[in-house]
């Protein structure tokens, strides 16, 4: 195999712009998971969930899907506000998240992606702008908009998300909430309420990823699936809560999974997640930037 | 019922098995053989989640990957040298347990969730491996020709029939290794870590030792469940080879009949397995999916302890 110098820097190029959508993907699971100690595997279904209404609204209105998913911001932290309700209830009150609090995130995320293969079938979806097609060219180095934009946009999200959480009094408590509850509520802040909102924050940023997904690539229900591995290797490889982690183990992986699709094809991509899953978890369990 | 020894329970479920066989054999349908396969083999795919999952409670999501390495394993002796199915079976036994004790190694000392992801993330790999790997069929899938007939000296039986009695004598060894785990030192071991695997590990358990042993115990009884498999289906593909249906399945019916008994996974087994076979001849494949999965969620929020745990409850209500 000869591998050139052009298709290399292309490649690592394209890995560090899907590497900057990983990190919007995983934004969510690094709050739930890695913060609040939830193993919210359902939240690949929920990105399907952004996806799928995102083309829904720009095929039969015309909206970008940008500006969609951020009109759908409330609607998905309403929802995510009341599955923590219902799984705080339900569960980590009774001290079973264990178990039974996984097998219930097992069969939400089962049931949006049969339901949505109700509703939508299983061809693939696709969403219309501008700025799918055409690329930039910079010497031999190309710069698909495709990528560019959700890549830009998935920045802002993580910027947007990382200045809540270190500025904030919310956010500060989300991050105590997963330390110290008792200390939490000694400063008069409700770790219910807290987690409630970090939930649902966690779950607003799904309608985001779920619409830079369908510019990035035609979406179908199954596709979550994959991104269940991906999602939590980048989160365990950055360290569990960590952000910044988070956002240099997305962009890892995304070179890696691009390195491995230009030169080993497409198809072996997506063991790469797991290798890096099953690598951190025997070497290095606390991640790259780990407490 | 408490009193009846392992040898009694193994000789009663032995001679039930033979009953069943034999009414199957006197309606000779081949469609009831087809639909009865498919709810054994979620009895002893159940059953084996429940090992892990019941007993010990870490959750396994990764069935499907644990069920199509026993059906892999047998496609790829298949194209090197026909064994029978029988070995087949201990043959795939031994891969997914294997495969289990590994994967259980590197991410059970860590906290429980991490084997949880690990499992889910291992379907999605061993599907990219199988589809990779040419000589298994790769995406395109392995046509096993299945014989008409299996001949015994002057005997011959139609092989679904054949195939039929594997699964059930399978189904059987699950249920009473199941039944006899729940009752030995072992089950003992596994209830303390679900309850409190500190505690436990504080009193002196072998709680890693314990686990890797449930874990592979576990996956191989769900290799042993895929190994006939190929030769069932006749033409094995990965999307149907690691079906979503399995995990989903396989999770979803021990939670639903119960998780604490042996009796859980059967009753759920039993009940889910032939509504599905019904509703997907009468309604769609895709919406029995999704009635599996909100009774799971539903099951998990009202009735935690499954059907079992509502006929126990219901009972010493009567009583008292």
């Amino acid at each position: 195999m000869d591998i050139s110098l052009d298709l290399l820097i292309n490649a690592i190029i394209a890995g560090l712009l899907l590497g900057g959508f990983y990190a919007a993907v995983t934004a969510g699971i690094s709050i739930s998971f890695g913060m609040l100690d939830i193993v919210n595997i359902a939240h690949p279904g929920f990105v399907i969930l952004g996806s799928y209404l995102a083309y829904y609204l720009n095929i039969h209105l015309g909206i970008d899907p940008i500006i969609v998913s951020i009109l759908m911001l409330p609607f998905f932290y309403a929802l995510g506000a009341l599955i923590y309700q219902v799984y705080h209830l339900s569960f980590e009150k009774r001290g079973q998240d264990a178990l039974r609090g996984l097998a219930f995130f097992f069969g939400l995320l089962f049931v949006t992606e049969v339901a949505l293969i109700l509703v939508f079938g299983v061809d693939y979806r696709y969403v219309e702008a501008a700025y799918i097609g055409p690329s930039l060219h910079v010497g031999f180095v190309d710069l698909p908009l495709r990528m560019l934009v959700p890549c830009i946009a998935a920045l802002a999200l993580f910027a947007a998300i990382q200045l809540f959480i270190t500025r904030t009094f919310t956010g500060r408590a989300i991050m105590a909430v997963s330390q110290d509850q008792l200390a939490l509520q000694l400063m008069a802040a409700d770790p219910i309420k807290i987690k409630r909102i970090a939930f649902g924050l966690s779950i607003a940023t799904a309608a985001v990823a779920g619409a830079l997904l369908i510019i990035i690539q035609p979406v179908e229900p199954s596709v979550g699936r994959e991104y269940i591995g991906r999602v939590f290797a980048i989160c365990v490889l950055g360290g569990l809560g960590s952000m910044p982690g988070t956002l240099i183990a997305a962009i890892l992986l995304g070179i890696v999974e691009s390195l491995t699709a230009t030169f080993y094809g497409p198809s072996w991509a997506p063991a790469v997640a797991f290798g890096f899953l099953l690598l951190t978890l025997a070497f290095r369990p606390a991640g790259l930037l780990g407490r | 019922m408490k009193s009846v020894t392992t040898a009694k329970f193994s000789l009663i479920a032995g001679a039930i098995g033979v009953v069943i066989l034999l009414i199957a054999h006197a309606v000779g349908v081949d469609y009831l053989y087809f639909a009865s396969y498919t709810i054994l083999q979620f009895i002893v795919l159940a059953t084996a989640w429940n090992i892990l999952g019941g007993y010990c409670g870490y959750v396994n999501f990764g069935s499907a990957a644990f069920f199509a390495l026993g059906a892999y394993s047998s496609v790829f002796i298949h194209k090197l040298y026909p064994l029978p199915v029988p070995l087949l079976i201990v043959i795939g036994a031994m891969v997914s347990g294997v495969v289990g004790l590994g994967m259980g190694y590197l991410t059970l000392r860590l906290r429980g969730s991490f084997f949880a992801i690990a499992t889910l993330a291992l379907a999605v790999v061993l599907q990219t491996l199988v589809v990779n790997w040419d000589f298994v069929g790769g995406s395109r899938g392995a046509y096993i020709i299945r014989p008409e007939y299996l001949e015994i000296g002057s005997f011959k039986i139609p092989y679904i029939e054949y195939l039929f009695a594997l699964m059930l004598a399978l189904a059987i060894i699950a249920l009473v290794s199941a039944r006899t785990i729940e009752r030995s030192q072992l089950g003992f071991g596994f209830a303390t870590i679900r309850d409190d695997e500190l505690a436990a590990e504080a009193c002196g358990v072998p709680t890693l030792k314990l686990k890797l042993i449930a874990t592979a115990i576990s996956g191989a009884f769900m290799g042993m469940a895929g190994a006939p498999f190929p030769y069932y289906i006749g033409y094995l593909q990965p999307s149907s080879a690691f079906g979503l249906e399995y995990a989903v399945n396989s999770i979803a019916m021990p939670m639903i009949g119960g998780t604490t008994s042996w009796v859980g996974p059967l009753v759920g087994a039993v009940l889910l397995g032939s509504a599905q076979q019904y509703a997907t001849v009468t309604i769609s494949s895709a919406v029995n999916l999704l009635i599996v999965g909100l009774m799971l969620v539903g099951f998990v929020i009202i009735a935690p302890n499954g059907i079992v745990g509502l006929v126990q409850e219901r009972l010493r209500r009567k009583r008292s």
